[in-house]
């Protein structure tokens, strides 16, 4: 039996067509992928994402522990509130999750992926020896990403209690309201709120929504809105034996200070210093443009003439440009072009710098 | 559920065929496929004139989602392609049975039809 939200009803309700994802019964649409996908681009739309993984992290070595386990440094996290974005690696450098910590009053809250939930769970736990800390799930804790232009002004209409803390809210910042928690972050390259809300909540809140205006949007959109945001999706653009470097993740390793010892970077040192001394077999991340017809699918081989080859990671049709885009794993020396193998032929298509989307207008 | 129309025929890789009154057949795909695919973004159809063989890939709908081949229910020659469905692909998910028809053949063998499936053993089919 596949697990499902406190939302579930509220999925049937509005038709959603339920698929499996990662153990849950999730809505992948409501009737129209592309029409959830423009709500969001134009006016505001929400997303059940209460099958994520939340996990409090407590105790005096808080800070040392997360500084040891995440390749980026929670040390940066100077207000309370202010949330990171990291990848927690292995040993040999690849990325277990990629996750979000807030810095909390005196501990740390993070939201790590629900497919990966039991692995990550269990690292967390084991890497945790030696320090002082607690670490504690909190699946009572229901959450919806409402996003788009006009989703701020909504969820404010929704919960004018809530009004003065959310407007205090800079980006990427996250601030509790007794057991509600309201973030300034999201996944698709909008404005919005990430609201933590307990379970026994969630429904009357997700009607208040609705009749606010919010449309539904489904696992589909939030897919097609993050690819054109280029916002990374574990298991597809990076996983256990692909580093940071190759997945566009190089602004999250905090390299400084030298001496911080986080898990994998002795790995991505011996990685880096190949890196430069042998650029030829390097690899790097890049967006895909196909101004043709057809769509970009994960595990395309891509062809770089007299350079080499590489792999879709992601790729679909962008609802917003209403052409195909995809991100790449790619030779470093990639200029401007290549070639993707698409139903057994070679398409030419333009190599960019992501993000392809960002608070509604075209970025390359 | 699915709308499976009482008067067309269908096969089992959810394309529909409709007898014409002139002996030849008009294909699409049905409401199930188009429900699975979700929003249609390309279709690409085949050259009219073309030989085909039953079940012979002939032409692909596109998806957000996923590419999907489109395959000749039966052999023969195919007659007319939908121009429009090509610019306006969205129609394979408003109106699968009418506006968003794909091509028209010319029936090889014309005993070839009673191999196709009546809308009862198409939905059994789609169960």
């Amino acid at each position: 039996m596949a697990k499902q939200t406190a939302l579930y009803a509220k999925h049937l309700e509005a038709n959603g067509k339920i698929v499996d994802f990662g153990g849950w019964d999730m809505p992948i649409h409501y009737g129209s992928q592309i029409q959830e996908h423009n709500a969001v681009r134009e006016q505001a739309g929400m997303f059940d994402v209460s099958h994520m993984t939340i996990v409090d992290v407590r105790g005096p070595d808080a800070t040392a522990y997360l500084q040891k386990l995440l390749a980026n440094d929670v040390a940066k996290l100077k207000e309370t509130g202010k949330a990171l974005y990291s990848g927690m690696l292995n040993h040999e450098g690849g990325v277990i999750d990629d996750l979000i910590v807030y810095k909390m009053d005196g501990w740390y809250r993070t939201v790590v992926n629900c497919s990966t939930r039991e692995k990550d769970l269990e690292w967390m736990a084991r890497l945790s020896k030696g320090f002082e800390i607690s670490l504690t799930e909190r699946p009572e804790l229901a959450m919806v990403a409402v996003q788009g232009p006009q989703a701020i002004e909504r969820v404010k209409q929704v919960k004018p209690e809530a009004a003065g803390l959310i407007d205090s809210l800079i980006v990427f910042q996250g601030k509790g309201k007794g057991e509600w928690f309201y973030a300034r972050t999201g996944y698709t390259g909008e404005d919005g709120l990430e609201i933590m809300v307990p379970e026994a909540d969630v429904a009357e809140f997700w009607q208040q929504l609705l009749d606010a205006g919010v449309a539904p949007a489904g696992l589909g959109a939030r897919d097609t809105l993050r690819l054109e945001a280029g916002m990374n999706l574990y298991g597809n653009d990076m996983d256990e034996t692909i580093s940071p470097l190759q997945a566009g993740m190089g602004w999250t390793i905090a390299w400084e200070p030298a001496e911080r010892d986080f898990i994998g970077r002795a790995a991505l040192e011996a990685e880096k210093a190949e890196r430069a001394a042998n650029p030829q077999q390097a690899m790097k991340q890049v967006g895909l443009v196909l101004e043709e017809r057809g769509v970009m699918r994960s595990h395309q081989k891509v062809v770089v003439e007299g350079i080499g080859e590489g792999e879709i990671t992601s790729g679909t049709f962008s609802p917003s440009l209403e052409y195909s885009i995809a991100m790449a794993r790619v030779p470093v020396g990639t200029a401007d072009k290549c070639l993707v193998e698409m139903r057994g032929k070679l398409v030419p298509a333009r190599v960019v710098k992501l993000p392809f989307v960002r608070n509604g207008k075209q970025q390359f | 559920m699915s709308n499976i129309p009482a008067e067309l025929k269908y096969v089992t890789s959810h394309e529909w065929i409709r007898l014409e009154a002139d002996g030849t057949v008009t294909i699409g795909i049905t409401d199930f496929a188009q429900a699975q695919l979700g929003d249609v973004v390309f279709v690409e159809l085949p050259e009219v004139g073309a030989e085909v063989e039953a079940e012979q890939d002939i032409a692909v709908v596109e998806s957000v989602k996923a590419a999907s081949d489109i395959y000749a229910p039966l052999a023969g020659k195919i007659i007319a392609v939908n121009d429009a469905l090509v610019d306006a692909p969205e129609m394979a998910n408003e109106d699968p049975y009418g506006k968003a028809w794909f091509f028209k053949m010319e029936v090889a063998n014309a005993d070839d039809l009673n191999n196709l499936l009546d809308a009862e053993a198409y939905a059994a089919a789609c169960e």
